[in-house]
């Protein structure tokens, strides 16, 4: 018989040949060489850690004791992977594209990135994974316990054994787990250790069926014969607990989080899956072949009371088969350390992205930016999280007092996980599945299970005292933990399973349905779901050449032809090729990302590269990336909006003061147009009369006085207009100094009348001398030369038979009002507008002005502070002159 | 041997100045004041030079020759033209529109008597 010391010296052995394979994957996925680091095979036996000690040594005890039952466990995982290839493709491609680390990352990127899902997943995967850790801890402490005492030793008082397998482990761990701080997680090293520890364990496996069939049965036909003899030749299948059990093993094959380590964050490619499909479920094949065989001889030739679990150990050891003994052993330290090296992988990523580090930047909100920095800190919170997890497994396995049968330890596991199964499939299939959905889902699942299953697991009297299980809590009967809600004779695993699940799905499903997602949420939710569809559409592409065509066509768009061409060309040249489509090699895509950066934004570019190039589907940070430059964006353009809406504007502020300097060009032609008209007018008739004077012959000397009084009448009519005009000029100019005096406006009129009338009587004026009399204070002079003007107006041009003025004093508006209507036909209406205008005669020329008193008279009055207008419907012409209103005092 | 002129004028001064002018020359004067009903004055007896002003109540002189000159009979009307406005421009639309002479007021008497004479009948057939 094998001593401990030799057999430690194996195990020493054994363990450095794994680091030499590890290491060598590791230095060879450093250099890039990752194909057949990634060859499906690898892949599927990597899958192998499915097999952990338990289904090496338990699988045999679950015989022994249940027949068949123990197939369950390899049923489920098969079914999922024949029939329900799809949904792992599915996750397999969301974990691809999303660069999950973990099942929990997974759960919580899915509902909005929560953070507190990320926690309540690791927690229910720690708590689950416990147990299992602590029966690999066992089934390794058993087995070597079978070399140093043939009688076993359950008593886990003893062994110092556990412990530093414990250790051991942790260290392993330490070193391939976390050696190097991937993007996407992936560890090379670690998966092609295990790919060599699955063939090792299908071998030690398989050696000791073939011994016991051919070796002690003596053939198949013998053995089949001593099966059909044993009590397992009896058993009959119960199919609740079967379809129970195939359920649970299926579900924990896609929530364990070493299952979802190696199957989804290792993952490389679809074809890997593709071959795991097939190869996985013969492997398990081959690893079920011989254990009918192996429980049926066990049980046969073991004294009574031999512990059946550890039959493929001691049935060899029994016939001195002292190497196929130690092979056995390394089989099921295989399985065991594969389990706990994975498990301890997949709980420290979780423990440590979604608790260790959001505490950690928590509390350094300061120098968190320094890449290195960080780097160290997730290291050593992952080793941490390690050692943490492995001392777990250790407590329980010592308290739970190391007696439970292995595969009830990894039962409670399984259901444990399995309550994660609604939330994940949920996740990638509904998309109204929300974070509250499965928060309460999740919390509802794992309470039922702690309370119906893994409490009840540590024994009566260990951590619930015995009363509760058959009186309930309190006394309360429907509370008992393994009879809920008054179900009773369940078997208690199936109790637990339907309970956990069944509350599970239903309040998952009715939160999700009662809850509104945030918009995180739901953007995280239709890239979950849709995968399948833009990983087919990346799959069209795969072809170097299409995809380069594709990049082409993007470059174009953005880049503008000739430059996207020329860029092409360039590379081309570059790697040596002819044509003008590069391959599209990681530096191409760098130098073309770069160059798409300049024109959309480096998270804009990494995105549509992304989308091309295939595999990267957009992430929610790339998303937010381009959110943030779109805002840039449309902030510059905002700019130059405003920039070209005030260029805009001072273009119609110069259009229009041109226009009005065309205008006022035009005016003045026309201003210019009337006074020479105005001016050569009477010169004419001067220069005319002149000449006719000049040579006197023939003309009557009634003439010659007529014509010299025309020239006279001609000239004053210059003189005045003249006047007139720099009257106007002055006023226009605003150069005019207003000589301010006190008058009375009743002596003003007297003035006016007697000025504009020369003493003629044709006019007759009626005023209301009471009316007038106030005082003004204001230029009298200019007020009176209005006054005079409008009056001789109406002198001039009113046409009645007698005419009659009418001086009337009155308010309007809160001011004083001076209105000068006459008998006579008035204004024209559409001539009251243009009335105050220059040169706007009414009449026709022979009253001899020049159309220039109102305007004169309006200048006047606005001058003073006061107005003038036409006042029509009066029945003849009036006009109103506002008195200016300061100026204008209370009667006396 | 001189014949007929047609003076439209609104201004009575220049009116009676040209007529003095003309008459002792030996022309017949019939004068017009008003712009709006021009052409049909002059239709209505035909003169053998017709002297417009620009500037006149109702209708400019350069529309009225234009309608003149649109119509047949009046097309080839000699026509002496008289404005006080005085800008180059005028002299411009005063050619288009087909005018024999264009004279700016003031002007001498001697240049609007050899003017009439120019388009007059006896002149004519040289």
């Amino acid at each position: 018989m094998i001593g401990l010391n030799a057999l430690a010296a194996i195990s020493i052995a054994y363990v450095l040949m794994l680091f030499v394979v590890a290491f060598i994957a590791e230095r060879a996925a450093r250099r890039g060489k990752t194909a057949w680091l990634s060859a499906p095979i690898i892949y599927t036996l990597s899958l192998s850690i499915y097999c952990t000690a338990w289904t090496f040594y338990g699988a045999v005890g679950s015989a022994a004791r249940s027949g068949f039952e123990y197939l369950t466990i390899y049923l489920g995982p098969s079914l999922v992977l024949i029939g329900w290839w799809w949904v792992l493709r599915k996750l397999v491609r969301i974990g691809r594209s999303q660069r999950i680390t973990s099942i929990a990352d997974l759960i919580s990127s899915r509902y909005g990135k929560s953070n507190l899902l990320g926690v309540g997943v690791t927690l229910l995967a720690v708590i689950g994974t416990t147990p299992y850790i602590a029966l690999q801890l066992q089934s390794v402490t058993l087995s070597v316990e079978v070399f140093s005492d043939t009688q076993p030793s359950l008593n886990p008082e003893a062994p110092p054994t556990a412990f530093w397998v414990a250790v051991g482990l942790a260290i392993f761990t330490v070193i391939f787990g976390t050696r190097n701080l991937d993007a996407n997680e992936r560890h090379h090293g670690v998966v092609m250790a295990i790919a060599v520890e699955a063939i090792v364990k299908l071998a030690a496996l398989l050696a000791v069926g073939a011994f016991v069939v051919w070796g002690i049965s003596g053939g198949v036909g013998p053995m089949l014969e001593r099966i059909d003899a044993s009590a397992l030749g009896e058993w009959q299948i119960n199919e609740g607990r079967w379809a129970g059990l195939m359920l649970l093993s299926a579900a924990a094959f896609l929530c364990l989080p070493r299952m979802f380590q190696v199957m989804v964050v290792e993952n490389d490619n679809d074809a890997q899956l593709r071959t795991a499909a097939w190869a996985f479920p013969l492997y398990m094949l081959l690893m079920s072949l011989f254990i009918i065989p192996i429980a049926v001889v066990g049980l046969d030739m073991m004294p009574p009371g031999s512990n059946p679990d550890l039959f493929v150990l001691t049935v060899p050891l029994a016939f001195g088969q002292d190497g196929l003994a130690v092979l056995s052993f390394l089989g099921g330290f295989s399985s065991a350390t594969s389990m706990v090296i994975v498990a301890a992988i997949a709980l420290s990523t979780m423990v440590s992205n979604h608790i260790v580090m959001p505490l950690w930047l928590r509390f350094r909100t300061d120098g968190a930016s320094v890449s290195g920095d960080v780097r160290n800190v997730v290291l050593l919170s992952r080793r941490l999280s390690i050692a943490g997890v492995l001392a777990l497994g250790y407590l329980y396995y010592k308290f739970s007092g190391g007696g439970e049968a292995l595969s009830v330890i990894g039962l409670v596991s399984f259901t444990g996980v399995a309550q994660v199964l609604p939330a994940l499939l949920g996740g990638i299939f509904w998309r109204g599945a929300t974070r509250n959905g499965a928060l309460t889902g999740l919390t509802v699942g794992f309470a039922v299970w702690i309370y119906t299953l893994y409490l009840p697991s540590f024994g009566p009297d260990t951590v619930l005292p015995a009363t509760f299980f058959d009186n309930g809590p309190l006394g309360i009967g429907w509370l008992r933990p393994e009879a809920l809600f008054g179900i009773e004779g369940m078997d208690p695993l199936m109790h637990a399973v339907f309970w956990s699940l069944s509350l599970n799905t239903v309040t998952f499903f009715g939160a999700s349905l009662m809850s509104f997602p945030s918009p995180l949420e739901r953007l995280q939710g239709a890239q979950f779901v849709n995968i399948g569809r833009a990983a087919s559409r990346t799959r069209s592409w795969s072809g170097g050449a299409a995809q380069s065509e594709d990049l082409m066509v993007m470059a174009q768009r953005i880049l503008g032809a000739p430059e996207a061409q020329a860029l092409f060309l360039r590379e081309t040249r570059k790697q040596g090729l002819t044509g003008i489509l590069p391959d599209p090699t990681p530096e191409f895509l760098e130098v073309l990302e770069r160059e798409l950066s300049g024109s959309v934004g480096a998270a804009t570019a990494h995105a549509m590269i992304g989308q091309i190039v295939g595999g990267l589907s957009v992430s929610v940070q790339d998303l937010m990336a381009v959110a943030d430059e779109t805002a840039q964006i449309m902030e510059t353009s905002a700019r130059l909006e405003a920039q070209s809406e005030e260029l805009t504007r001072t273009a119609r502020q110069l259009r229009e003061a041109n226009e009005k300097l065309t205008r006022l060009s035009v005016q003045k032609d026309a201003f210019l147009s009337q006074i020479s008209h105005e001016l050569r007018t009477p010169m004419t008739s001067i220069r005319a009369f002149s000449e006719i004077l000049g040579d006197a012959e023939g003309i009557e000397a009634e003439d010659r006085i007529r014509y010299a009084s025309i020239i006279h009448d001609e000239a004053v009519r210059l003189t005045r207009l003249l006047d007139d005009l720099l009257d106007l000029s002055v006023l226009e100019n605003g150069q005019v100094s207003l000589n301010l005096r006190r008058a009375q406006l009743s002596e003003l009129l007297d003035r006016a009348v007697a000025s504009a009338l020369q003493g003629e009587d044709r006019l007759r004026v009626r005023r209301d001398q009471a009316s007038e009399a106030f005082w003004l204070h204001t230029d009298i002079d200019r007020l009176a030369q209005v006054c005079i003007n409008l009056i001789a107006n109406a002198d001039k041009y009113c046409d009645a038979a007698r005419p009659v003025l009418e001086i009337r004093v009155g308010q309007s508006e809160g001011r004083t009002v001076v209105d000068f209507i006459d008998n006579g036909s008035g204004v024209a209406a559409e001539q009251q507008d243009v009335i105050f205008e220059k040169f706007a005669r009414v009449s026709e020329g022979e009253a001899g002005g020049a159309g220039l008193g109102l305007a004169i008279c309006r200048q006047i009055m606005t001058r003073l502070g006061g107005d003038i207008s036409y006042l029509p419907g009066q029945g003849g012409g009036a006009f109103r002159v506002v008195l200016p209103s300061d100026q204008a005092l209370a009667a006396q | 041997m001189a014949g007929h002129v047609l003076l439209i004028e609104d201004e009575p001064n220049i009116i009676e100045a040209i007529r003095f002018i003309l008459s002792r020359d030996g022309w017949q004067v019939d004068t017009h004041s008003n712009g709006s009903d021009a052409v049909e004055a002059v239709q209505r007896k035909t003169p053998d030079v017709l002297i417009l002003d620009v500037m006149l109540p109702g209708r400019s002189g350069f529309d009225i020759l234009r309608e003149l000159r649109d119509n047949p009979e009046t097309a080839a009307l000699p026509v002496l033209m008289l404005t006080a406005r005085g800008q180059s421009k005028d002299r411009e639309l005063a050619e288009r529109a087909g005018v024999n002479r264009f004279m700016t007021k003031p002007f001498s008497n001697a240049e609007v008597l050899e003017a009439v004479r120019a388009l007059g009948p006896a002149h004519q057939p040289e």
